[in-house]
């Protein structure tokens, strides 16, 4: 079974086909195991490093262990953060594209990020991490409409394979002139390498604070766009004929997409794979209403990223292994996986 | 009426004859055209050879660059040094990695039947990059070291996606491709920031593909690559153009269907040798193909694939290390700089779109 024979010609399938197939656990006790899970990953994550410490020491100003509770309270919060946003993410890309591949390492968004920074710290010259935030926000999301653009042209619209092959091939091609500046400017490479490979850790909260308004006004806008794309999931003309805007529809939940991943990407770096597989698994879990899809992801996504990053810091000692990796690296073989049988081709 | 008055056979003959004579005809317009894609082609990659070799930063005028390279040379030892020591193993390089990468990615894209399944987006370049970087940062390797490094990476990549999808068919070869370049990106970015900026730099310059470090043992092995595959590129890529109409069409026409795994298996070796020559010059195995076979009217020509491979790779180093301003670019950011108009310009034509499966 190849991918592309997921076709849309299949509505209907998307949405009935979870419920058909009487998930095995109900909402509520998926949602408990996902809290359950989140709570002991956090604790986890509080407790491990290069150095152990007792969670306790979280509520004790007095403790000395006090100050790394403080840098990993907010490395946890962090972590959960932008693995809420990738996860949840992925799930709305796959359902406004409906193509079972989306995601942003895949489709030239990091690529796009990655470029916009380094001509933006190169030329422009913002030395503060607030500033140039705002060349990989524009960037994702530049890079993100224009693959979709590329993909859609030509025979066929933008169908699974193409959209991978036109993020592939853009990637290739913004590297490249990545590169060009980088050899010209030792600085940049200095200022960008540690961001490239995505990192939760060492973030500067004015950072996080020029991020965080929106990251949330994303979150908002697509947690809030279940309907939308239960209806997109039928195929436009079905969602058309149910009385739906299918343009404006695709605007506001696209728009979401932009400030979620722009924002995401830009503070943590590329982070690959998480954003795909964690809808995947999710669908697995609970079927395919997005109403219970979104959430989940963004719930899953939180609980994977967290423990990716604690795992990392203790795997290959004494030194970290930044969370980006780790998602590449454990994600790449699942990926493989999934598209030997043929499942990433069942949205 | 003569008509009524012939005998029927004698009619019949002569639609034969004309009808033999019209389909001769239509035969030999696409090979005619394909001796003069091949002759212009020839002429171009000869011109610009000697372009890279003539001129530049130090010029020669042609008389004195014959006698230097088969006479007794024109006394005067630095001229000849120059000349024989740096720019001829670089043009030399430059062109066999070119025919390298051109016919590598033209029967890639060939048989896998689609022009964006080159070996720099399904994961053969990454896997070089990725070796390449392990060398130069993990092993502190220089020089040839780091060559071959990148060639074993190559081969190995490709032969491990060939595995991990199971098939020549279809697009799951390519996903697990990109797939599997993504992960290796990644990892290169770890090694990125484990390293000294300077050896960074150095790794940035490698993995774009450069010919700075281009000398007589790089041109041996191109040499001895390109001598002992090309004859199996002719002889297991004769029933080229029948695989592009399908693995099943292929077999039923008579093709043995192992024939294309191993003309990939020796694209892909050849792929391996370019990139030890050169690194792995970005999309410059995605650009020679369809190039190729535009200028063929729409029929694959991996021989005219490898002469603009050759051709475009000569060019792009002459304009990175000359044309530019004060700096020297390597030949890779050039042809990258100029691919990606070019893959929007085909994907615009709706050219991605020729087999989707």
């Amino acid at each position: 079974m190849t991918v592309t024979e997921t076709s849309p010609d299949l509505p209907g399938r998307t949405a009935t086909a979870g419920r058909a197939r009487n998930p095995h656990w109900g909402t509520s006790t998926s949602a408990a195991v996902g809290i359950a899970a989140l709570v002991v990953a956090a604790l986890a994550s509080l407790c491990i490093g290069n150095r152990w410490v007792d969670p306790l020491a979280l509520l004790d100003g007095s403790d000395p262990d006090n100050v790394f509770m403080d840098a990993r309270l907010l490395r946890t919060g962090v972590a959960a953060l932008l693995g809420a946003a990738f996860g949840l993410a992925g799930a709305a890309m796959q359902g406004l594209t409906r193509n079972p591949l989306a995601d942003t390492g895949l489709l030239g968004v990091n690529a796009g990020a990655a470029f916009a920074m380094v001509a933006g710290i190169t030329y422009v010259g913002t030395a503060s991490i607030g500033g140039y935030i705002w060349f990989g926000f524009i960037g994702a999301g530049v890079a993100a409409v224009g693959v979709h653009l590329i993909a859609s042209l030509g025979r066929g619209g933008a169908t699974p394979a193409k959209l991978i092959i036109a993020g592939a091939a853009v990637t290739a091609a913004l590297t490249s002139w990545t590169t060009a500046i980088l050899l010209m400017s030792r600085e940049t490479i200095d200022a960008t390498r540690r961001w490239q490979i995505g990192s939760v850790a060492g973030k500067q909260t004015d950072a996080l604070l020029t991020a965080l308004p929106f990251i949330l006004v994303g979150f908002a806008l697509v947690l809030s766009s279940a309907r939308v794309l239960n209806a997109l999931a039928l195929g436009d003309d079905l969602a058309r004929g149910l009385g739906r805007n299918t343009a404006r529809d695709r605007a506001m939940v696209g728009l979401g997409l932009v400030l979620l991943v722009g924002a995401s990407v830009a503070l943590a770096g590329p982070i690959a794979f998480l954003g795909l597989l964690v809808p995947h698994l999710v669908r697995m879990q609970v079927g395919g209403d997005y109403a219970r899809i979104l959430p989940f992801s963004a719930l899953w996504g939180a609980i994977l990223m967290i423990t990716a990053d604690t795992v990392g810091r203790f795997v290959l000692p004494p030194s970290e292994i930044q969370v980006g990796v780790m998602t590449a690296v454990l994600g790449a073989p699942v990926f493989l996986v999934m598209i030997r049988r043929g499942r990433l081709g069942s949205l | 009426m003569t008509s009524v008055s012939e005998r029927p056979s004698e009619v019949l003959t002569h639609i034969v004859t004309a009808d033999v004579e019209r389909v001769r005809r239509a035969r030999r317009g696409p090979r005619r055209r394909h001796a003069i894609v091949l002759a212009v082609l020839g002429a171009l990659a000869t011109t610009l050879f000697a372009v890279h070799l003539l001129l530049g930063g130090y010029t020669f005028t042609a008389p004195d660059a014959f006698r230097i390279v088969f006479g007794d040379g024109i006394g005067r030892p630095t001229a000849e040094f120059i000349l024989m020591e740096s720019k001829l193993p670089r043009a030399l390089t430059a062109l066999g990695v070119g025919v390298c990468f051109g016919i590598g990615g033209a029967v890639f894209q060939t048989t896998l039947r689609n022009p964006l399944a080159s070996p720099d987006i399904i994961g053969v370049s990454a896997g070089a990059s990725t070796a390449a970087v392990v060398a130069l940062l993990s092993f502190g390797l220089r020089g040839d070291a780091v060559a071959a490094a990148a060639g074993v990476g190559a081969v190995a990549t490709a032969l491990l996606v060939r595995w991990v999808s199971g098939g020549l068919g279809g697009y799951r070869l390519v996903l697990v491709g990109v797939g599997t370049a993504a992960a290796l990106l990644s990892v290169m970015h770890y090694l990125f920031t484990r390293a000294a900026v300077w050896d960074v730099q150095l790794a940035l310059r490698w993995i774009t593909g450069s010919l700075s470090d281009a000398d007589w043992q790089k041109v041996q092995v191109l040499a001895v690559a390109l001598v002992v595959l090309l004859p199996l590129v002719w002889w297991s890529g004769r029933d080229l153009r029948v695989n592009e109409l399908g693995a099943d069409t292929a077999t039923g026409l008579g093709v043995p269907s192992r024939r294309p795994e191993i003309l990939m298996l020796v694209a892909v070796l050849l792929i391996g040798a370019g990139v030890a020559g050169a690194g792995p010059v970005s999309f410059l195995a995605f650009l020679s193909g369809p190039i190729a076979r535009g200028l063929n009217r729409g029929r694959t020509s991996i021989a005219g694939a490898a002469l603009v491979g050759g051709s475009i790779l000569l060019a792009a180093d002459f304009v990175g290390a000359n044309l530019i301003g004060d700096v020297k670019m390597p030949a890779g950011i050039i042809t990258g700089a100029v691919g990606a108009p070019f893959l929007l310009w085909l994907m615009a034509r709706g050219a991605s779109g020729r087999s989707p499966r």
